[in-house]
């Protein structure tokens, strides 16, 4: 095709979305790593350079160490949940059945609602003399101390992330799903193959890129959780709940210690690069066309 | 027999989920709803209220100014979709059809920045909104900047502009340039009006993701007069700690909207279609 643009006009395009993404996104992501060397401790006016003894700090620090913890048992129990539930409902889903739009939207709704809604709306669920302790007592269980007992309070904020996810990744794979070849499914039939069969031969192989894509998102979803924490817990009680977003922000906006907060905010960087470029080298590069 | 049967355990299972789905809602608005007198810690848990009434959502309506916060939101999702949209359609552009140096190079970064969280880089942004003074210490408009801008564009809108320009067939753009019509005319009056039904997925997605916000708000944001709905709901929790039939009263009014645009716009949510727009 022969050229009807002169040679500048491509950066004219680009210009708006550059400045943006420039000022907002590569400043910050470069400001980040000098500030994560410097003491702001000390005085706040006057930062002066520490080398790495903000990241020595951190890594000697019990609280960040339970933090790097109880972001990791975030991802081990919420990513398996939200690869696999998701997935077996949007198979369900797949099949021609009724009320499969009423399905959809009731399962779709928790993903629209604000987060600060629903973490609410669990709060309410969890209180002391709350609605899931009445059903624990009808099983003769004893209650629990879902947001206020250090061993429950984790997971209990664990389980809004995952109910409010598996809306969005069951789209992910129904839309996956619409690409499965039909007639491999015929073929199945042909053959007499029960429905798990049919399902563990034509449609769990087809689904593994969307699966590792899943896997890819949940996880750094999992890296990022805030807002169930803020609004539940506060991280508590005893640093409990505290993830590594949660840290940051404390660090950084209530204790001012925006050294401190930008070392953790580097680790954090380092963590979902080497997810992002695990799922990029396995699953991503054909989707850019690079 | 057998489908029959399959059918069923299908439904048993998808009720389950769907119950659980909603349930969290229709025990808050149960709680909304029940009256001064009655006992809402009662063990079994009573669903209907006994003593109906609408005193919680007209108490906590008076108290908390849900409509500014609605307006507020409003205008901080209005300008982020608006901004999106013509930022990626724009940088979309010469990524899928023109050759330039730099392009790779162009890529490689947008694509860096989806590997890199927002949450990781808030803080030098929060310090670069200072220096800009686009905070709401300074005025109102400075603090809606704030709350914008640092979002007006990212790489997935642009990646997804640009794979619905690639479908567009070259030829048009040809016919045009020959018909007499510069390169920005061929963007908006050639390749905009085709890449219609991208821009919308693209305006809802930006629009649901801008609206349930609530990390950054609660950062920048100093007035009340700025809260957005989020911001508004949790502050729920801290006026009436205990009270939980206006706390329960106020989160159901600040869904009503987005549950009325989901409603609307379910199609674009369930049909499954929008592979493209998936965001991590």
């Amino acid at each position: 095709m022969y050229k009807y643009y002169k040679k500048y006009v491509p950066y004219l395009f680009l210009i708006p979305a550059g400045v943006i993404l420039i000022l907002f996104f590569f400043i910050p992501f470069f400001e980040t790593i000098i500030l994560s060397f410097f003491d702001y401790n000390t005085n706040i006016y006057h930062p002066h350079y520490v080398s790495l003894a903000n990241y020595i700090t951190l890594l000697k620090s019990p609280v960040f160490y339970k933090v790097l913890i109880n972001t990791f048992i975030y991802m081990i129990a919420a990513v398996p949940l939200l690869a696999v539930i998701p997935l077996i409902l949007a198979i369900m889903l797949n099949q021609k059945i009724r009320g499969i739009t009423l399905y959809k939207i009731l399962i779709y709704l928790p993903v629209i609602v604000s987060i600060v809604v629903a973490a609410i709306a669990f709060k309410w669920l969890y209180a002391q003399q709350g609605i899931l302790n009445y059903v624990l007592e009808l099983f003769h269980l004893p209650a629990l101390g879902w947001l206020t007992d250090p061993n429950v309070a984790l997971y209990s904020v664990i389980i809004v992330t995952v109910w409010k996810g598996i809306g969005y990744y069951m789209m992910i794979y129904l839309s996956a799903l619409m690409s499965v070849p039909k007639d491999l499914y015929e073929a199945c039939d042909v053959d007499g193959a029960n429905i798990l069969t049919k399902h563990l031969t034509v449609t769990i192989p087809h689904l593994m890129p969307t699966v590792g894509l899943v896997t890819t998102i949940s996880c750094i979803s999992a890296m990022k959780v805030f807002a169930e924490i803020y609004v539940m817990t506060k991280g508590g009680p005893l640093d409990s709940s505290k993830t590594i977003v949660y840290y940051i922000y404390e660090r950084a906006f209530e204790n001012l210690d925006l050294g401190i907060a930008s070392a953790a905010s580097v680790i954090l960087l380092v963590i979902v690069l080497a997810i992002s470029i695990i799922n990029f080298v396995f699953f991503e590069r054909k989707r850019y066309q690079l | 027999m057998k489908s029959r049967s399959k059918g069923f355990f299908s439904h048993l299972i998808l009720i389950f989920v769907s119950l659980l789905s909603i349930f969290p809602f229709i025990w808050l608005l149960s709680t909304a709803l029940k009256g001064p007198d009655e006992n809402i810690f009662q063990y079994p848990p009573v669903f209907i209220p006994e003593q109906f009434t609408w005193a919680n959502f007209s108490g906590v309506w008076k108290q908390i100014p849900f409509m500014l916060y609605f307006w507020n939101s409003m205008i901080v999702a209005g300008f982020t979709v608006l901004l999106n949209l013509v930022f990626s359609a724009l940088a979309a552009y010469p990524l899928a059809r023109m050759d330039f140096k730099g392009k790779k190079t162009v890529f490689y970064l947008l694509l860096s920045t989806i590997m890199i969280p927002f949450q990781a880089i808030m803080l030098p942004v929060y310090l670069i909104i200072l220096k800009l003074n686009m905070v709401d210490s300074v005025n109102n408009f400075m603090g809606f900047l704030g709350l914008i801008l640092p979002f007006a564009v990212n790489a997935f809108g642009i990646f997804l502009m640009r794979q619905a320009f690639l479908a567009i067939p070259k030829e048009l753009e040809e016919a045009a340039f020959v018909d007499g019509c510069n390169v920005f005319q061929i963007w908006w009056k050639i390749l905009i009006p085709m890449v219609k039904p991208t821009l919308a997925v693209l305006a809802i997605f930006t629009f649901i993701g801008s609206w349930g916000e609530f990390l950054w708000p609660s950062i920048v944001l100093t007035k009340k007069a700025l809260y957005t709905l989020p911001v508004g709901v949790n502050d729920l929790q801290g006026m009436f700690s205990a009270n939980w039939r206006y706390i329960a009263a106020g989160s159901i009014i600040a869904t009503i909207p987005i549950l009325i645009f989901f409603i609307a716009m379910q199609r674009y949510f369930i049909s499954g279609e929008n592979d493209g727009a998936v965001k991590g």
